[in-house]
């Protein structure tokens, strides 16, 4: 804190506000939601912003209640499909973006031109034909359904920011390795190795996000329980009678599958911004 | 960027071996091979389903009934753009995205110029708190913004009741402009974080010895900013303009969840798969899709041609400034 010295007073109360207004910004919309999955019924029905009874009613629906079968097998839906697709992503980034950064070989431009294409590619027109090719051959409504099409969604931004991590890592260290006595495998897994692992790791948390995040692949190519992920089961909730808003249940749900996002951010905020601003493709 | 990069590696090798050609042969292979399946998975989840879905277009073709499935060539195109309701979707789209950009670019410059600027120690609480909305499930962002506008559970209209026009019977969703205030509200929420952080990016990049001469030179704060730091970072502010503009025109999640295209609130997104998925028009749909592709590309074209934005050097260089930078 020695730079806090030089402030006035005025500077730090300005700081103060401005930081106000920014964690504001940020969180207001998730402390809404967040108040809204603790409201009983009545409560829901009133316009105060924190509850006045604070219950736990909604949890207990979507976990063992009434909403547990649509939301815990969505929620490992949603868990299995986003982590096999980011890890597949992940090692077929890792490999192309390898021979990237170290290989001297004709159509580099056009993989990383490809690359930029798909990401920026509107997911709804490649729905329609997926949908249709998937009822044909059987993928419709199961896992790799939707890995397939994720692909599109992971692997782009993974090929960019592994290009742009790997373009850094000082590759002389493997050979000063080698001629050190290290055989070529040892001087790869002991140079190599953890150096790019950050880089893998950061673009492994920005391929999940994009892929937690997806909603139209979700909920047009899946029609039950099998695959259908918690973004698009959230639309398929329903309230405990019908004359009741599922309001509290979803609000729940929601809070549910924001904690991994929070976690995420909170242990690497500082790689996923570089990460984001090095690959610098949408996530 | 990677022209020079690319280029000092080729030098370093070649000075070191006298490159043999089967030594390039073999490279080549062996770069084909480790690059080629990320390559071809993207080229297959892509552009296979993209040329189905053009030819799929030329046909009037219903799932709900298969066998009457004929050749049309272009008349789903034509009954598209001669009807009116596609060119007010299409306004809607358009509208969308040429607000959230803009005031994204705003609230976007505001949030990187406070994290530049702030204390080390500030920085990462702040740069925390705004990946919040990044991370965070659009659908998830959709209901929250949802709940609190909605007229039963929703504590805006309580709050804001002071306002003209807000009382306790507004009901958001039910008329255009207050449902696409809040669609809009959404979708600048989630996605600003992207923009200031790409801005945050570029405001790295900028000298300071430039902005301290024209200070010194007696430049206002307004100036210095207009005159230097803006035009110094112009690549920065081009990409991340251009990648939100294809992002929000392919708006989808916050208008299926927040109205369902209800209020005259429906986008381009919204009807392909509205033909699609829900009435199974197989070929109209597609129409829709590939239109919706045409437009991205255009809109792509447009700002690279016209503006001249050099995307891959523009991702390049942020990437190569955080190197300098550390």
């Amino acid at each position: 804190m020695a730079g806090s010295k030089g402030l006035t007073g005025r500077q730090k109360l300005g700081w103060a506000v401005v930081s106000v207004v920014v964690l504001v910004y940020a969180l207001f919309p998730v402390a809404a939601i967040f108040a809204n999955s603790f409201k009983t019924q009545a409560d829901l029905g009133n316009p105060s912003f924190w509850p006045r009874n604070w219950t736990l009613t909604h949890y207990e629906m979507i976990f063992v209640g009434g909403a547990q079968e649509l939301f815990l097998t969505s929620l490992r839906n949603s868990i299995g499909i986003t982590l096999i697709a980011t890890f597949v992503a992940v090692v077929l980034a890792t490999l192309c973006a390898y021979a990237i950064a170290r290989l001297n070989f004709p159509g580099k431009r056009i993989i990383l031109g490809a690359a930029l294409a798909v990401s920026i590619f509107p997911v709804i027109s490649v729905v329609t034909p997926l949908f249709n090719l998937w009822r044909t051959i059987g993928l419709y409504d199961t896992w790799p359904g939707l890995i397939i099409p994720y692909l599109s969604l992971t692997l782009p931004i993974s090929i960019w920011t592994l290009s742009a991590f790997f373009r850094q890592i000082p590759w002389e260290l493997e050979q000063a390795a080698q001629v050190d006595g290290a055989t070529q495998w040892q001087a790869f897994r002991k140079a190599i190795v953890p150096l790019a692992a950050p880089g893998v790791f950061t673009t492994a948390i920005l391929a999940f996000f994009i892929a937690w995040n997806d909603f139209v692949y979700g909920i047009s190519l899946t029609s039950t329980e099998a695959a259908r992920p918690v973004p698009a089961a959230l639309a398929f909730f329903q309230g405990a009678s019908q004359f009741e808003e599922p309001t509290g249940a979803i609000s729940a749900a929601a809070i549910v599958v924001t904690i991994p996002v929070v976690v995420l951010v909170l242990l690497f905020q500082r790689r996923i911004v570089s990460g984001l601003t090095q690959g610098a493709v949408k996530g | 960027m990677t022209a020079t990069a690319e280029s000092t590696r080729k030098q370093r090798r070649s000075s070191k071996k006298p490159r043999r050609s089967d030594r390039t042969k073999a490279e080549i292979r062996l770069g084909w091979l480790l690059a080629g399946p990320a390559f071809f998975v993207m080229l297959a989840v892509t552009a296979y389903p993209i040329a189905q879905a053009t030819f799929d277009s030329l046909f009037s073709f219903r799932l709900t009934a298969p066998d009457e499935r004929s050749f049309v060539f272009l008349d789903n195109y034509i009954l598209l753009f001669s009807d009116g309701l596609f060119w007010r979707i299409f306004g809607v789209t358009l509208l969308i995205t040429v607000v959230t950009v803009a005031v994204e670019l705003v609230l976007g410059f505001a949030l990187a110029l406070v994290m530049h600027r702030a204390l080390k120690s500030l920085r990462g609480a702040l740069r925390t708190a705004i990946l919040v909305p990044y991370g965070i499930i659009t659908v998830v962002s959709a209901f929250a913004w949802y709940y609190m506008f909605d007229i039963n559970s929703g504590f805006v209209n309580n709050w804001f009741s002071w306002v003209p026009g807000i009382d306790s019977d507004l009901d958001w969703f039910s008329n255009f402009g207050t449902a696409i205030t809040v669609i809009m509200a959404s979708e600048i929420w989630k996605t600003t974080p992207f923009i200031a952080l790409l801005l945050l990016a570029g405001l790295a990049q900028v000298p300071d010895e430039l902005v301290e001469a024209a200070r010194v030179d007696g430049a206002t704060k307004v100036q210095q900013f207009t005159r230097v730091i803006i035009p110094n970072m112009k690549a920065a502010i081009m990409v991340a303009v251009l990648f939100r503009a294809l992002d929000a025109f392919r708006i989808f999640d916050n208008v299926f969840i927040m109205t369902g295209g209800d209020a005259n609130t429906e986008v381009l997104a919204l009807l392909a798969y509205r033909q699609s998925i829900s009435r199974l028009e197989i070929g109209l749909g597609s129409a829709v899709s590939v239109v919706l592709f045409i437009c991205v590309l255009l809109l792509c074209l447009l700002a690279v041609k016209g503006f001249r934005v050099d995307l891959a050097s523009g991702t390049d260089s942020s990437g190569g400034k955080k190197q300098g930078g550390k």
